[in-house]
């Protein structure tokens, strides 16, 4: 696989990849959870999943990271295959998600949460010490250390590097699950309702830091999120689930105007109407 | 005064093999979320490794050693991808009678190879016992007590500071969310149980060495299971300081009330903890109950 270890020799923040999902077909038992779902995010634009509750957003999110396995389909990442790499190979090739319910490591302190969105870039202990050599390991430490220090300047996570995330309140630790996945070096920045739960203040702030990570470092964003108003906002392209198939897509506007998607929104009977 | 102090140095010095122990079984709980009852047969069965190769095939004490660690090492590995594994996801009591069947094997298996005399393998120590005025410290006990004590600050450490440490704690605290992040969890995992059996071989040769080796050497473990419970399940810290607690208050008795009542004042102790403090002195609040 020459497309990893090219990714991994690099391993710079480097500018965003496609995201394709193709024909994807998952089955839970009887329960059918994704129909021939196909969608396409492209490269450096922000993309958001939208649909009811149940309609299948956060299995797609867990297959494209690897926690399933689709019965039929693909997954693509900048034209390639990743449908059989494991979740944290994944990694290596740039996507970074963030969860829905905040998936912190508790006891760790910020700064340390966000040092574990590097671990990636470097295998761990003796071994990378060799194949890497001395000179190209402190090279990529201070990389690292760069990134650390350009996600938490950016997201304004200085004040509170030291402390435990423990004690931080919700829209902070939404915050910094966000810097973790920057410090990935991601690709692909996948956020699972990265505005749930929020107030208007907060939901505006982090729509603003999405805009600016995907202007600044120009990396692919997909998001599943409820917050309609935030998603017309910021998202390029959305697409819209409903019992596991995708039932439009496009841009924001065209969408909104969808009879399915008002009818999926508002019931039957208001799509008859519309 | 000296008698109450001898006692307690004793007490603590082997509270420092008892730590070892504990250590061996909080790595997997807090690593994996496995309950191992079958730590005392791993101890038991390197310590054995051990007499095998020093004594048997008269090697050398350190070589022996070495030896009985990789052999160990290996059968962490196969353990780990031959039970372990395709149990994860399985009720926690599942898992946990897979281990009490692996402790039943392990012990059947060595009484079958070595019977249930006692032996004394070569010790790795220096036997000089240390004066301390009119105390006299037995030296093998001493250097149990130091080689315990180094370990467990490398362990420590490791956690801290090392790249692996962190990936092991990030992997213990939550595995979804560390494989995301380019974690291998099988890797930590398995990983988790080869440090867990290493350290567990250490506390079994120390034990064998200084104690004599018999399958007896397995029922170590189950002071060790009231020091574990004492300290909280999942805090490697807790698991030192109770260690270190009973290994006192056992010599304290055994000096004090007769050798009998070893048996009986760790649980006593434990017992009065739980009732105050029932997650142990340093565990977390989410341990669900056995």
């Amino acid at each position: 696989m020459q497309f990893i270890n090219h990714l991994e020799a690099t391993g710079r923040i480097a500018a965003g990849l496609p995201l394709a999902v193709d024909g994807v077909d998952l089955r839970f038992g009887g329960i059918h959870a994704l129909r021939k779902v196909s969608f396409a995010a492209p490269a450096s634009e922000i993309t958001a999943v939208i649909g009811p509750n149940g309609a299948g957003k956060t299995s797609v999110f867990n297959t494209i990271s690897g926690f399933y396995r689709p019965q039929a389909g693909r997954i693509l990442l900048g034209g390639h295959d990743i449908t059989g790499v494991p979740v944290h190979a994944r990694a290596g090739l740039g996507l970074a998600r963030t969860f829905q319910n905040i998936a912190l490591f508790r006891g760790l302190s910020v700064l340390e949460n966000i040092k574990l969105g590097g671990h990636h870039t470097m295998g761990a202990g003796i071994l990378s010490a060799v194949a890497y050599g001395r000179d190209a390991r402190r090279e990529e430490m201070a990389l690292r250390a760069e990134v650390e220090r350009k996600v938490i300047d950016f997201l304004e996570l200085d004040h509170i590097r030291h402390l435990s995330v423990d004690v931080l309140p919700y829209g902070l630790q939404k915050r910094v699950e966000l810097a973790r996945a920057l410090a990935m070096r991601p690709r692909v920045l996948m956020l699972d309702e990265p505005v749930a739960g929020m107030n208007r203040e907060e939901t505006e702030d982090m729509a603003r830091f999405i805009l600016d990570v995907q202007e600044e470092w120009g990396v692919t964003v997909l998001l599943v999120e409820h917050d309609m108003g935030m998603v017309m906002d910021i998202s390029s392209r959305v697409v819209v689930l409903n019992f596991g198939e995708v039932i439009a897509s496009g841009t924001p506007a065209e969408v909104r105007n969808h009879p399915q998607v008002i009818e999926a929104y508002l019931g039957a009977e208001a799509g008859e109407k519309a | 005064m000296s008698e109450f102090l001898e006692y307690s140095l004793l007490g603590l010095f082997s509270g420092g093999v008892t730590a070892l122990i504990a250590l061996s079984f909080v790595l997997i709980y807090k690593g994996t979320g496995v309950v191992n009852f079958a730590v005392g047969e791993f101890m038991m069965l390197g310590a054995y490794l051990y007499y095998l190769g020093s004594v048997t095939y008269a090697l050398a004490p350190w070589v022996a050693f070495v030896l009985a660690l990789l052999g160990i090492a290996g059968l962490a590995v196969v353990v780990e991808r031959a039970v372990l594994c395709p149990l994860s996801g399985q009720p926690a009591v599942s898992v946990m009678m897979a281990t009490i069947g692996m402790a039943s094997i392990i012990h059947g298996g060595v009484e079958a190879v070595w019977g249930g005399d006692t032996y004394s393998p070569p010790t790795l120590l220096p036997r000089t016992p240390l004066a301390m005025g009119e105390i006299l410290i037995p030296g093998t006990m001493l250097g149990n007590f130091a080689v315990a004590a180094l370990l467990i600050a490398a362990f420590l450490a490791f956690f801290r500071y090392s790249k692996t440490g962190i990936a092991l704690r990030a992997t213990a605290s939550d595995p979804v969310t560390a494989a995301t992040l380019g974690i291998n969890i099988n890797y930590s995992q398995r990983l988790t149980w080869v440090l867990s059996g290493l350290v567990g071989t250490v506390a079994g040769v120390l034990i064998a060495s200084s104690a004599g080796l018999s399958p007896l050497l397995a029922a170590a473990a189950l002071s060790v299971f009231a020091a574990i419970i004492l300290g909280g399940l999942d805090s490697i810290l807790g698991a030192i300081v109770a260690s270190l607690l009973i290994g006192w208050v056992e010599a304290l008795g055994a000096g004090y009330l007769g050798g009998k009542s070893r048996d009986v004042l760790p649980f006593v102790l434990v017992l009065a903890v739980l009732v105050f403090k029932p997650h142990g002195m340093f565990g977390t609040r989410t341990i669900e109950r056995l």
